[in-house]
């Protein structure tokens, strides 16, 4: 086993070496289009200024960043959909000429003192969803970009051919460059363009380059992820993180883009210029303390990663078996974090930013690939991450090899290891009802635990393989829906209720049928059903924390605000609450963890200079999560229907899996709904599923009454412009939009609760237009 | 590369310490050129109530496989030295440091320690500091946290 203090030059991974001709490669490069920029220092966060390259027409500016943007939107994913909201059009979609893809940094982004400081923010028009998608990615293009001298890069158009835009920061220089030979896929890519672009051949010059790429998958589906490399000086190796959901990577391939280079000419520790770099250095350094003698007892992040929710999950109920028909599983300890563990190489650090000492970024390496075209090679394997584990245990691969091989090449194919396989676990359950078949799988068995099948359907992604149901299947859970009914396959109530999609997006992976909480955490997001907004499993399920509509909604109000403010800042949210200081438990709030709550005022305090509280804070993210809101009415979604879940999400489809905790369900029949033991007993499963069906629909509804309601939304769901006005919004074209969405939705009849309400309860407002009455 | 195997570090002989400070002060003209000594210095000497105690990094190399860019690396007489114009100064050996021996002081951001040049010892005068010889294999600790622990 390796492990500690081995010298940086004398660590091998063991991995196949691979030799390129950079300079052919090179010289094959074409630049299209220059531009020469004045270097800057970025001052207190903020580089003042962001970058458009359009592919189209090959122009390359800088624009402002003025004291109101940043008032208003902060940074970051606030910039991002700033820019948007000026870029795109209602009618844009993912493969518009005009669609825009946005890296953005924020403020506090590329601070070293601070764990998880090392964010960027990609947003875009998804494919999967057809609204803006949001992705939060480490890896060091973030905060080379702003050192580079730019709080983001906005890119419009399409190139006509692959190409490659290389911010080097060193030169102050902007190229659109061609890029014939290059490798396509990441793991390839990323190290050539790493070793070509690094100003000398050290480790050190290769750790001030930094590569956005994806691969040949995202080119031929709508799970398109996007690589965010960081060079690791022990490996020898570029690795990556992933901006995952929503297909970013599909987009970024169908604009002609090879790949983002991004190279800078120094770093310190100051490179933020912040205003009080004594405080910044105490609050990391106390954080930092608390990793180094908590972690262990609370997480053990730094041994495993975030695959030490695997156990947790799967004890709970909570980890996605079999297309989550399941919440556990008898084979689910054979992929428990000591598993991967033996597994990981133990050589420190290994955060995806400088001075993450949580260091969940873990690594196998040396793992010999057992198919497609890179059979027999040995590389390094980033990861497995919790989701990535999870989307092997809702296919029923139980396997930590196998479960290695998905997560290789998904990673350096660009697809994203969470859609690919909820919905390959959807099309598993859809082949054990006969509803798919070998024949209409184009040839592939594709039953649950079949990993062999689920690694030929991948690569046959990847070699661009037409066939209609490798075709189809690659866009996702809802168009595969579409297809089977479309053909008269399989009972429509079925497969709606079992593709765990909404706004068309595949879920993340967490059982929420027992949480209502979780899963409006799921359904009540912006960009879909993601648990970046709020994980509210435990505060509602396990500690009962939040047993009213009202109390949920708050939750539903504070933690997607809470958890909003990272990405505007360029930050990662583990090392808010998956370490936490020893007396957490003791204070008002645990669920909040204020402790750490005060060390990001303190912190967003001495890097801008600003004098933020708490509330600051949330303010902070209520404008832009609002804006996103109003972006997505204002692209023809984000309305109540828009928020649907499938019933997977919310209980027992079918009678399997009541069957399989039928003490659990029976119980809830008698003291949820009302029935009589006796009754319950005379039912039968079908009615017994039907009526909890019944009931939780309606209790879905009712959340999302009080919801919206909490959020200053319409009973449809469309923010008001009396909120938007509250939040400090006065562009008038915004705001008639929301007028005249909302008057829409009044004329047909739409703004109406959609809850059942009986005896002795009541919605959130008697009044109909009750927004009317904000000032 | 061969490894070294042995490092010298400081021995504290208090029953001979008068208190004087000099070897602090000695210590931050190596690191900061001034006679400031206390934070400014990689050596403490404290005084409690059994007399005067010593603080200084014993070499042991846990904070080498914390730092993310190889600022930190063991030379070749064993010392772990940190490279100031290498390090970006997020602060993680500081505090993962057991025994608080890599210091942060307010006059830069790069933290510093014991570099067992021996300028303390030849500053004191009642010969209370010696740099002794040790076994890298005895002392060296490594950072990675078992599972489970």
């Amino acid at each position: 086993m390796v492990e500690g203090q081995i010298p940086i030059a004398e660590y091998s991974t063991g991995n196949t070496k691979h030799t390129w001709d950079a300079k052919k490669l090179r010289a094959a490069h074409q630049k299209l289009a220059e531009y020469t920029y004045k270097k800057g220092d970025v001052y207190r966060g903020y580089a003042n200024r962001t970058l458009y390259v359009n592919l189209s027409t090959k122009k390359i500016s800088e624009k402002p960043v003025t004291d109101e943007m940043k008032k208003l939107f902060t940074g970051g994913r606030g910039f991002g959909l700033k820019l948007l909201w000026e870029g795109i059009k209602p009618t844009t979609r993912w493969n518009s000429e005009e669609n825009e893809l946005l890296i953005t940094t924020g403020p506090l982004c590329g601070t070293t003192q601070y764990a998880g400081s090392g964010k960027s923010l990609c947003l875009s028009v998804s494919p999967s969803t057809n609204i803006i998608c949001d992705c939060n990615v480490g890896g060091f293009v973030g905060p080379y970009l702003k050192f580079a001298g730019f709080d983001a890069l906005e890119i419009q158009g399409k190139a006509s051919e692959d190409v490659i835009i290389f911010i080097d920061g060193e030169h102050g220089k902007i190229s659109i460059e061609t890029a014939p030979h290059e490798e396509t896929n990441t793991h390839l890519l990323a190290e050539q363009l790493t070793t070509m672009y690094a100003s000398e051949d050290t480790d050190q010059a290769r750790q001030k380059v930094a590569v956005v790429s994806t691969g040949a998958a995202a080119e031929h589906s709508y799970w398109g992820c996007l690589n965010f490399s960081f060079y690791d000086i022990r490996r020898k190796t570029p690795r990556i993180k992933q901006a995952g959901r929503g297909g970013l990577g599909t987009v970024f391939r169908d604009k002609k883009l090879k790949a983002i280079v991004v190279k800078i000419d120094h770093l310190t520790g100051l490179s933020n210029h912040p205003a009080d770099p004594d405080k910044l250095a105490e609050i990391g350094i106390k954080l930092h303390k608390e990793i180094r003698d908590l972690d262990r007892y609370q997480c053990n992040m730094r041994a495993v990663g975030t695959g030490h929710l695997v156990e947790i999950m799967d004890q709970y109920d909570l980890l996605p078996c079999e297309n989550y028909r399941f919440g556990s599983f008898p084979k689910a300890s054979k992929i428990y974090s000591p598993k991967f563990y033996e597994l990981f190489t133990k050589i420190i650090p290994d955060g995806c930013w400088h001075g993450c000492t949580l260091a969940c970024a873990k690594t196998v390496d040396g793992y010999t690939v057992m198919t497609g075209p890179y059979k027999g090679q040995k590389v390094t394997v980033d990861g497995p991450e919790y989701e990535t584990i999870a989307a092997c245990s809702n296919m029923s691969i139980w396997d930590p090899l196998w479960i290695l091989e998905f997560n290789f090449y998904c990673d350096t194919y660009g697809i994203d290891t969470i859609s690919t396989g909820t919905a390959i676990a959807f099309y598993m359950e859809m082949y054990e009802y006969g509803i798919l078949n070998k024949e209409r799988c184009n040839g592939l068995e594709l039953c649950f635990g079949n990993a062999d099948a689920t690694l030929e359907f991948i690569h046959r992604i990847a070699q661009g393989d037409q066939a209609e149901f490798i075709r189809i299947a690659s866009q996702g859970i809802r168009r595969v829906k579409d297809w089977i009914l479309k053909n008269g396959w399989g009972d429509k109530k079925l497969v709606e209720d079992c593709g765990m999609e909404s706004k068309g997006l595949e879920f993340s992976e967490y059982v929420t049928k027992e949480s209502l909480a979780m899963q409006g955490g799921y359904g009540l997001t912006l960009k879909g059903p993601q648990h970046d907004e709020a994980w509210l499993i435990f505060m509602d399920m396990v500690n009962n924390a939040i047993p009213t509509f009202e109390d949920k909604a708050e939750a539903l109000h504070y933690f997607p605000m809470w958890r909003t403010w990272f990405g505007l800042n360029g930050l990662c949210k583990l090392p808010w609450n998956d370490i936490e200081p020893a007396n957490n438990a003791q204070t008002e709030e645990p669920a909040k963890v204020p402790e750490h709550v005060q060390n990001y005022v303190e912190y967003q305090n001495a890097v801008t200079g600003w004098k933020v509280t708490k509330e600051d804070l949330i303010l902070q993210s209520e404008r832009c999560y609002n804006f996103q809101r109003a972006l997505n009415v204002w692209m023809g979604r984000g309305r109540r229907k828009d928020d649907w879940i499938p019933y997977r999400a919310m209980g027992p489809v079918t009678e399997m899996e009541y069957l399989s905790r039928r003490d659990r369900y029976d119980k809830q029949l008698v003291e949820k709904v009302g029935f009589t033991a006796q009754q319950v007993e005379q039912m039968s499963i079908q009615e017994r599923i039907h009526q909890l069906y019944q009931y939780r629909q309606n209790q879905y509804q009712k959340l999302a009454d009080a919801v919206y309601y909490r959020r200053g939304w319409t009973q449809n769901g469309v923010p008001t412009p009396q909120k938007m006005r509250q939040l400090g919004f006065t562009d008038k074209k915004l705001l008639q939009m929301l007028e005249e969405k909302i008057a829409e939705d009044e004329q047909a009849g739409l703004n109406t609760w959609g809850g059942i309400y009986g005896i002795g309860e009541k919605p959130p407002a008697q009044e109909r237009q009750y927004w009317k009455f904000w000032k | 590369m061969n490894q070294p195997k042995t490092v010298k570090i400081l021995a504290f002989h208090a029953d001979r310490c008068k208190g004087c400070l000099a070897c602090e002060k000695a210590c931050s003209q190596v690191h900061f050129k001034t006679n400031a000594g206390g934070d400014q210095s990689a050596l403490r000497i404290t005084k409690t109530d059994q007399g005067y105690q010593m603080h200084v990094c014993d070499q042991r190399g846990l904070c080498l496989d914390l730092c993310p860019v190889g600022a930190l690396r063991r030379q070749k007489n064993g010392v772990v030295v940190l490279d100031p114009k290498i390090c970006v100064g997020c602060q993680a050996c500081v505090a993962f440091c057991p025994i608080g021996a890599m210091r942060k002081s307010k006059l830069r951001l790069e933290p510093f320690k014991c570099i067992s040049c021996g300028s303390c010892v030849r500053a004191c005068p009642e010969k209370a500091l010696e740099l002794v010889e040790r076994n890298i294999a005895e002392i060296k600790q490594i950072v990675y946290h078992k599972q489970g622990v």
